[in-house]
């Protein structure tokens, strides 16, 4: 069993607060993702349940133990590192060997256990190379062999897969999911790719500035994210923002700056009238229609066609930018003046103010 | 001897990683630094501090508590003079002597040899072949020892050596070159040259290696000449390595004591008795050991050298911004 | 040969597609040419010379290669006796050996009648020689003089120090390059100040600290202070860097107490560092001479440069012994040269000397 607690966890550097009071809970054998753009603090947050840094105030417990001033190397922990950090003097094996021998495991068992590792990762054929003689993606195994055979509680992973190609990031991030599945620990991964994190997590958590946004699982964050900034990182192609208007609290009844009125489900939003709202809807939740019947009018000004699917990328008459997702072909050219309808019971409402969406909390 | 090593650091290891307990990492850098601060302490701090002390004491005892103060007296020995540009009329005459002697020496050792390390670099840095075997040539002899260089060419210039017999055989008469104050001197000169040339050429090359060769593409397209090219391109573009050069050559140059003593012994007289001489014969080999004043002499000393220091950063800096 | 010669005036492709060399060329190898002559020179000389008997030494004017005079053993004489030939009279162009010599006539022995003295002047003989190389200069300096004692004082000074001066510095490079911690800052311009005052200016009080630690007159007078130089801590810490920090932390992840990391991790990695500091280490102390000079006063405490220099004074006219201790003085850096020239060169130009 390895449960993560973080209690109201704050780092300072100076007088500058980069985390500012981090709550969270990772119960055993989850995949955990911290997600966000650069310089949100999510790899410092990452360092210090480490222990490589300190924490300025709070309390990281493993396992209900508090850990605050245990040494990284005793925490029970690994990491794999985003540039690999492996040692370019040693070979892979004495990689691998290196964390165990210092844990004073006998001779054999160390072999044994670089067997299975290697096997499992299908490294055996490397073991004798140095670093510098392995590809980008032989060097990503081996780092992640090296965190797995010391056996920790929880493993780290700091944007582990930023340095590879797009290709072989595709292909890692599935094997890393795989080895999830077989080893069954808990798992805490860093990365500022949203793909990743919904690919990956069973949970996700949303930093920016030092504040975790919201946590939870990949699905909820992209039906139910809880503001605006969410809703904007997660989803690809990002979701779309119109400023809108209250119309009707009760009828549920939006304007929208760009076009038409939408009636939304009125039950499922907390609206006041006249409330200055903006309306988040997804490129999958927008299709062409007649211009008469069209909710907004956009012009295109890009057209992406990917033969199984089409992007277009559109403008409204007040400057918002709208990416329609369309199935198929399509015929829409540069230029072109389309009409564009919105799936209403996917459409988010968000505060125009403070960000934060409308929609009710599921019960 | 491996497993040696490997066994005394897993020793070591024992008493670090307590200490890294107890101290936390960020204290623990101060144990990785302890000892070396403690040699630079005790071998360079402390004796620049007691450097000052022994200036201004006088007698012939080591122990500073037996030595009598006598405030500026040192200073005032060294410098009382009737004519600076007369060694005889001065209370030390050794002293101003050796200054002077210093004084020449840097001026024609620094001259020629940066002047010889640019032309030979500038000939190295040519189309040539071999240029690794040739750079060695003229390298080799930074690496010799000043004594075995003061013998080599001190085995050359003896009476009946080979300087004197290539005289001979072009017909001249031959010379006591080290009994002969002005040839001694020349010759103390040039074998300094001769050994320590090689290293600077080493760093002009460098510099000059470093000079894009699309500038000199560009000029040529242009049709300047090659000593217009020299002159407008390869010295503008040199000069920081210049500078470096002369001014790191200059504070090695006051410091000049090994060859030189090994080659004459700062004779004939004291034709070729340098500042660095000075304060050894002064303080360690004559009776009495006159500290008080081999100190003074060398505070002088380090000032000009904390002065060509500040040149030197100074150089380098502007150098990196360069 | 003249394929020889087409070679080493080919230049490298000029730009015109000429093969012929321009008038710099030719100034450019002569000057190179003579620059071999001006710096090897002396000391193949010192070679050829370290090579030749007193009695070749005392020749004037000295020839290039070695020689010997030739010598036989006959009946009824106990010594070898030299041999001459014969250049005038009616036994012009003959061997003989010389008994003795009586002012300007020397006492000769045909070789088929060694009993026989014929009287010939010393103007109308010439010596029988041939190229010998004098290794007696070499093994006299093992039997006469206490050479191993200097060989060893030498070596010993120069690898002790080293190795101190190599883990003494590297600790510190390590904690002003990877640690973060107060004071920092104040410790690097303490090691700059460092640079501006060489041992050269402070050899009185140096001296009175070392002579305090009881240092005077033994080795570790000469190696202790030799280890406090800047020189090292700039150059290993300029290196480490370099050396990424995610490295530290991946060992630490993997349990490494920071000495570990330091011996395990820090010091391989500034292998490259490490080798070009030690080489400048060897040298500097192999070559060392004022400080040892001032510190070690025991002709059994002395190292090779002092017991040449000592030697120089004491020997003036039995050049053949110094000769030969020049040249294995000069040997070990020759060596390590010849090997590492490469190494030497970038070392040196990377640190910008001392």
């Amino acid at each position: 069993m390895a449960n993560l607690h973080l209690q109201d966890i704050k780092k300072a550097f100076g007088s500058i607060e980069v985390i500012k009071g981090v709550n969270l809970t990772v119960n055993h054998g989850e995949f955990c993702v911290f997600v966000g753009p650069s310089g949100c603090g999510k790899s410092t947050l990452l360092r210090m349940i480490s222990g490589l840094d300190t924490v300025s105030s709070g309390r990281i417990m493993i396992d209900d133990d508090l850990v605050n001033d245990v040494a990284a190397a005793d925490r029970g922990l690994s990491m794999v590192f985003q540039s690999y950090a492996l040692y370019p003097h040693m070979s892979v094996r004495q990689n691998l060997s290196f964390g165990l021998e210092n844990l004073n495991t006998p001779r054999k068992l160390i072999q044994q256990k670089i067997g299975e590792v290697a096997a499992m990762l299908q490294i055996e054929e490397l073991l004798d190379r140095k670093p510098k003689d392995l590809s980008g993606g032989q060097r990503q195994r081996v780092a992640i062999g090296r965190a797995v055979v010391r056996e920790p509680r929880i493993f780290l992973f700091d944007e582990p897969l930023s340095n590879l190609d797009a290709e072989l990031r595709v292909d890692m991030r599935a094997e890393i999911a795989q080895l999830h599945k077989r080893l069954g620990n808990t798992m805490i991964y860093v990365t500022h790719d949203q793909v990743e994190a919904m690919t990956m997590a069973d949970k996700i958590a949303v930093l920016r500035a030092g504040v975790v946004e919201q946590f939870g699982a990949p699905l909820d964050l992209y039906h139910y994210p809880v503001n605006r900034f969410v809703a904007g990182f997660i989803g690809s192609p990002k979701m779309n923002f119109l400023n809108g208007q209250v119309v009707s609290a009760v009828r549920g009844e939006v304007s929208l700056a760009a076009g038409r009125g939408m009636a939304l489900q009125a039950d499922s939003f907390d609206l006041a009238d006249n409330a200055e709202v903006v309306a988040g809807i997804r490129p999958n939740a927008v299709s062409i229609a007649e211009l008469n019947e069209a909710d907004v009018t956009v012009e295109v000004h890009g057209v992406e066609r990917l033969g199984g699917e089409s992007y277009l990328y559109t403008r409204t008459s007040d400057g918002s930018s709208v990416t329609v997702n369309i199935q198929g072909e399509t015929s829409q050219e540069i230029g072109q003046t389309v009409g564009l309808s919105v799936d209403v019971d996917k459409v988010h409402l968000f505060d125009r103010e403070t960000g934060i969406s409308l929609r009710r909390q599921q019960a | 001897m491996a497993r040696m090593i490997s066994y005394c650091m897993r020793i070591i290891e024992i008493p670090m990683l307590y200490l890294q307990k107890r101290l936390g990492i960020s204290r623990l850098a101060w144990v990785f630094l302890l000892p070396n601060l403690l040699l630079f302490g005790l071998f360079a701090f402390l004796p620049v501090v007691l450097n000052f002390v022994y200036a201004m004491t006088g007698s012939d005892q080591i122990l500073l508590q037996d030595r009598t103060f006598v405030g500026m007296g040192n200073y005032q020995t060294l410098t009382s003079c009737e004519d600076f540009l007369n060694p005889n009329s001065c209370k030390d005459d050794l002293f101003w002597r050796a200054v002077y002697n210093t004084f020449w020496f840097v001026l024609l050792q620094v001259g020629f040899m940066v002047g010889f390390a640019l032309l030979t670099a500038l000939m190295l840095n040519s189309k040539i072949r071999a240029r690794g075997f040739f750079r060695s040539v003229f390298f080799f002899p930074v690496l010799l020892s000043p004594v075995v260089v003061a013998l080599i060419w001190k085995w050359i210039l003896q009476r009946e050596g080979l300087a004197n017999a290539a005289l001979e055989g072009m017909g001249f008469d031959t010379i006591n070159w080290l009994l002969d104050r002005h040839w001694a001197f020349f010759w103390s000169v040039f074998i300094s040259v001769w050994a320590h040339m090689g290293f600077y050429t080493l760093i002009l090359l460098a510099g000059l290696q470093a000079i894009p060769r699309d500038v000199y593409e560009a000029a040529s397209m242009d049709a300047a000449s090659p000593f217009r090219t020299f002159r407008r391109i390869t010295l503008p573009l040199l000069m920081p390595t210049m500078i470096v050069v002369l001014v790191l050559s200059l504070i090695k140059s006051v410091q000049t004591f090994d060859e030189v003593y090994a080659f004459t012994g700062g004779g004939p007289g004291s034709a070729t008795t340098l500042l660095i001489q000075y304060v050894y014969e002064t303080g360690f080999a004559g009776t009495p050991r006159l500290f008080g004043l081999a100190s003074a002499a060398s505070i002088l000393l380090a000032v000009v050298l904390v002065i060509l220091t500040c040149l030197q950063l100074w150089a380098s800096r502007r150098n990196v911004n360069g | 040969m003249g394929k020889a010669i087409a070679f080493l005036t080919r230049t490298r492709g000029r730009g015109d597609g000429s093969q012929r060399l321009h008038w710099t060329d030719w100034f450019t190898y002569g000057y190179l040419f003579l620059g071999i002559v001006l710096m090897f020179g002396p000391v193949v000389w010192l070679v050829m010379s370290s090579f030749k008997t007193d009695a070749e030494l005392n020749n004037f004017p000295p020839r290039f290669l070695p020689y010997a005079q030739e010598s036989v053993v006959l009946d009824g004489h106990k010594k070898p006796l030299p041999l001459f030939t014969v250049t005038e009279g009616e036994l012009a162009g003959t061997q003989v050996a010389q008994v003795r010599r009586v002012g300007i006539v020397s006492q000769m022995v045909k070789l088929d009648a060694p009993d026989e003295i014929i009287k010939i002047k010393v103007k109308e003989r010439e010596p029988v020689e041939k190229l010998a190389l004098a290794w007696e200069n070499y093994t006299d300096l093992f039997k006469r003089f206490n050479f191993l004692q200097f060989l060893w004082n030498s070596t010993f000074i120069t690898i002790i120090s080293t190795l101190i001066m190599l883990l003494v510095n590297s600790m510190a490079a390590f904690a002003l390059s990877k640690y973060e911690f107060r004071g920092r800052t104040t410790v690097l311009a303490l090691i700059i100040g460092t640079l501006m005052i060489p041992q050269t200016v402070v050899l009185v009080p140096l001296f009175l600290v070392v002579r305090e630690m009881g240092m005077i007159n033994s080795l570790w007078g000469v190696i202790i202070p030799g280890a406090a130089t800047p020189t090292g801590v700039f150059l290993l810490r300029q290196y480490m860097l370099t050396i990424p920090d995610e490295i530290l932390d991946a060992a630490r992840m993997d349990k490494a107490s920071e000495w570990k990391i330091y011996w395990r991790i820090i010091l391989p990695l500034s292998a490259p560092a490490i080798a070009v500091l030690a080489i400048l280490a060897i040298m500097w102390r192999w070559n060392d001479f004022l400080w040892p000079l001032i510190v070690l006063s025991r002709t059994e405490n002395f190292t090779l440069q002092l017991a040449l220099n000592s030697f120089q004074g004491e020997m003036q006219t039995q050049w053949s012994s110094l000769l030969a201790m020049t040249v294995l003085t000069l040997l070990p850096i020759a060596v390590v040269f010849a090997f590492l020239q490469k190494y030497i060169a970038t070392g040196i130009a990377s640190t910008g000397g001392k």
